[in-house]
């Protein structure tokens, strides 16, 4: 019975550690700079040209 | 075109007469005016039109992009001048920071990204919505920064370079430690709670005495990381409080945390009995995200003022052994000579030594007039040369000048708290200095009476009973007002500004660039020979355009590049006018002052609105017309003084300008209170004896000249594009300068007030009912802590009602 537990605790600090690894590799790569830009950015479309059907409506003009 | 039609561009309303379409994706708009019509132009032009379909909140009223203004963006090529704020990454490929004004929503943010990124030689751009600055990266070699900063001119938008403090990279890391710190805990409290459920559930369905030691050990050591670390600043901030005898919420919130956890640690030793790491961790995570919110939004209004005041150093020019020279104006001495251009601010207090010009001292005096200056005349910092060049030697730099005041009065505004948040923070003490005598009589009285409960009483005590959210009331309230308003465009410079404005009885209104534009527009003209009025207004505008004069610009706007005669021999009568020959005959334009034929003229009888300028135009036989130019009424101050007196608010007017232009925009506006001909102790003085019959007032000013009374007044707001020194003694600065932001403003104040009390009554009302239950051990040390975290995330969900308004 406590091997199992042991297990899943061991398994529960390994995740823990790779969460709290990529917490802090997203925090030094300045994710955490602005927190509101990125959540608007993702709304504007952009990337029209991008949009091979778009493009071809282009090309033929 | 109907007068209610709102501008595409920014929103205000178009005024009659305004004639600026532009088809935009297939539809035609109508702009308010020239700039708007610019701007929108420019944005067409590059294929950006969609930012009207993303935007969220219109920006601000597009100006016109003066030549002058454009010429002085080429000073920032200097590389003497890009030293103090340009970082050179490679050879030729450079990196600064800018801050840009009139930033209103994430689609300008993406209009600018964009923009900016078409162009050639641009690397890399990065819009910092928050904060509203931009990082960007160049290649010298195919761009100038100049350009790049007039490419954002275009848009509407202003951009200044800025000094990437020191301070600014400590805050940046600052607040990455912050935020580690509670994803340390995150992490850790998740764990830990976790396994806590599986030892509640052990004591009371019954669990292996091994396992249950084995979740134990587990639990301490998911703990220490949260112990050792990341509630360290809480340890320091108690041990300074105690070292300075002056106690902090911190001493009771350490003194729980390490009672808790080597309470637990014993027990985790001993084998046997309830451990509280889920308590710990849990209290820890909250305090340290509470704090964070608070740091977060206090940060974002000292931004907002820096970014306002620009913190990128003046420069000026330098003349030495016959050779100018670029130079910052902080590193100026006196003795110094300078070369003040045309349309340039003077850039030190001085006196003249070389040349004759009009300088626009609207910075001290808040009316747009030209002074004459001369040989010998003193010039003050900050005001505009507007004819010729000027050499003057600098007689006060560093401290005496305006800019250092201004640098003085930010200091100030950032370090001052709100009255009630500095009360709230007296009460948190004193209710610490109870808690803590509490809590020792609890804990020897259980002592006396049950040891074993001793700990589990005395954490509960110490956690339900921690005026976390006394302490955190008013802040909240305060923050998530202020950053929702700061969204609008309107900043709060001063702690106590919100407070004030809930109770304000009184506003009034300077006239001149509050009500008005403060800036003359041509608004008729009055023919005498045969002339009609369109040739004589384009020969004005071809006369003007070798002025500097701010008049000559109402005249040029109103007359395409192209229509202009080509003008030669023109010379410039700085305080007076110009003359110059069109087609071999000579015209002059200018005030009664500068022909003799107009002052030959009687006055003639003219339909001239109160306070108008009127400019005269004569070729070398006779008057040819007459030009009326006069301050027009910002399109939403009539719509502004509908809602004052809705709200039951009294409305004055308080000017420096003659009487009879008071009275007429007064009357326009229906304000029955106004005066005029006020110096600015004559404005303060009758504010005083507005505040003597018990009237809270609120000033609405601009200039130099109500510096005076918006320090005077309770509460005060300035235009943004209001002189320097009266947006810094200011407590409000309205960036967007809507005219209707001041009764949001007042409504923001007065729902501020309603949360905070709020807020107030529950953090003390929760505190005080659970304090008894806490010490007659009803209160399990986990329960204390999640009671401690919902009244604090009460009062915070209370205060972000505040967005709302």
């Amino acid at each position: 019975m406590n091997s199992i537990l042991i297990f899943l605790l061991v398994l529960a600090a390994f995740m823990v550690i790779v969460a709290a690894f990529g917490i802090f590799w997203a925090i030094r790569s300045g994710q955490f700079e602005d927190m509101e830009g990125p959540a608007q950015r993702i709304l504007m479309d952009d990337d029209d040209p991008r949009i091979p059907r778009r493009r071809l409506r282009e090309d033929k003009k | 075109m109907s007068v209610d039609a709102a501008c595409f561009h920014c929103g205000l309303p178009v005024p009659e007469g305004a004639e600026f379409p532009l088809e935009i994706e297939g539809e035609v708009r109508t702009m308010c005016c020239r700039g708007c019509h610019a701007v929108a132009q420019a944005i067409v032009e590059n294929g950006l039109q969609e930012y009207y379909r993303h935007r969220t909140a219109m920006p601000t009223t597009g100006q016109e992009l003066i030549p002058s203004e454009l010429s002085k963006l080429a000073l920032y090529d200097h590389p003497e001048i890009q030293k103090s704020f340009v970082i050179e990454n490679d050879p030729h490929i450079k990196q600064a920071s800018l801050i840009l004004e009139g930033i209103t929503c994430a689609a300008c943010v993406w209009l600018n990204e964009r923009h900016l990124q078409q162009l050639p030689g641009v690397m890399a751009v990065q819009v910092n919505y928050g904060n509203h600055r931009a990082r960007i990266i160049w290649d010298e070699r195919e761009i100038q920064l100049s350009r790049i900063l007039k490419e954002i001119q275009l848009l509407g938008y202003n951009a200044h370079p800025y000094n990437a403090l020191q301070q600014e990279e400590l805050r940046r890391k600052g607040r990455s430690r912050d935020i580690r710190r509670i994803a340390v805990t995150g992490l850790s409290a998740a764990q830990v709670m976790m396994l806590a459920v599986a030892l509640y559930a052990g004591a009371a369905l019954g669990m292996d005495q091994s396992t249950a030691q084995l979740l134990r050990y587990v639990s301490l050591v998911l703990t220490l990381p949260v112990f050792l670390y990341t509630a360290v600043p809480f340890y320091v901030s108690a041990w300074r409080a105690i070292k300075s005898r002056y106690l902090n919420m911190d001493v009771p919130v350490s003194l729980a945390i390490i009672t808790a956890f080597f309470g637990s640690l014993w027990v985790t030793l001993l084998g046997d009995g309830v451990v509280y790491y889920d308590a710990i961790t849990m209290f820890t995570l909250f305090l340290l995200s509470t704090r964070f919110l608070e740091r977060n939004a206090r940060e974002k209004s000292v931004e907002a003022t820096e970014n306002l005041l620009k913190l990128v150093p003046a420069m000026s020019l330098r003349l030495r052994d016959g050779m100018q020279e670029a130079i910052a104006v902080l590193d100026l001495a006196a003795g110094d000579i300078i070369l003040v251009k045309p349309g340039e601010a003077v850039a030190a207090d001085g006196e003249v030594v070389a040349g004759v010009s009009s300088v626009d001292e609207a910075l001290l005096t808040g009316e747009s007039h030209a002074v004459s200056k001369e040989i010998g005349d003193q010039v003050i910092a900050g005001s505009i040369n507007l004819e010729g060049p000027l050499e003057v030697r600098v007689t006060g730099t560093g401290e005496n000048t305006v800019l250092a005041g201004i640098v003085r009065l930010l200091d100030r505004a950032v370090a001052e708290k709100p009255r009630l948040a500095k009360l709230a923070d007296q009460v948190a003490v004193r209710f610490t200095y109870v808690l803590l005598a509490l809590t020792l009589v609890v804990a020897l009285a259980w002592w006396w009476h049950e040891p074993g409960m001793v700990l589990e009483i005395v954490l509960a005590v110490l956690v339900v009973t921690c005026p976390c959210a006394l302490s955190i009331a008013a802040p909240a309230a305060f923050a998530a007002a202020g950053s929702h308003l700061l969204k609008q465009g309107i900043l709060l410079t001063r702690g106590h500004a919100l407070e004030t404005l809930a109770k304000v009885t009184h506003v009034v209104f300077d006239k001149t660039g509050t009500l008005t534009f403060g800036k003359p527009k041509l608004h008729q003209v009055l023919p005498f020979g045969e002339l009609d009025p369109d040739a004589c207004l384009r020969l004005a505008a071809s006369l003007e355009q070798a002025s500097e004069h701010p008049l000559a610009q109402s005249f040029l706007e109103q007359i395409s590049k192209n229509e202009l005669h080509l003008v030669t021999e023109a010379q410039n009568f700085p305080g007076k006018g110009v003359t110059g020959l069109i087609g071999g005959r000579r015209y002059t334009l200018g005030n009664r002052m500068l022909s003799t034929l107009t002052q030959a003229q009687a006055e003639p009888l003219l339909d001239v609105a109160p306070g108008a300028t009127v400019v005269w135009l004569c070729d070398d036989s006779q008057v040819l017309a007459a030009f009326e130019l006069s301050d027009e009424l910002r399109p939403d101050a009539i719509a502004l003084m509908e809602k004052l007196r809705e709200q039951g608010l009294g409305i004055s007017i308080l000017s420096g300008d003659s009487n009879a232009a008071v009275e007429y925009f007064a009357g326009r506006l229906g304000i029955t209170d106004c005066r005029g001909a006020l110096r600015p102790e004559d404005k303060l003085s009758a504010l005083k004896s507005l505040q003597a019959t018990g009237a809270v007032v609120a000033m609405v000013g601009d200039g130099v000249n109500d510096a005076p009374v918006l320090a005077g007044a309770d509460v005060s707001l300035a235009m943004g594009g209001g002189t320097q020194v009266a947006r810094a003694s200011s407590d409000i600065v309205l960036l967007s300068e809507k005219m209707l932001d001041i009764s949001r403003a007042l409504r923001a104040g007065q729902a501020t007030l309603i949360v905070m009390r709020q807020n107030f009554a529950w953090a003390a009302g929760y505190n005080f009912l659970a304090l008894p239950f806490a010490a007659m051990g009803y209160i399990p040390p986990w329960l204390a802590a999640l009671g401690m975290s919902v009244s604090s995330l009460i009062v915070v969900l209370n205060a972000l009602r505040l967005r709302q308004v």
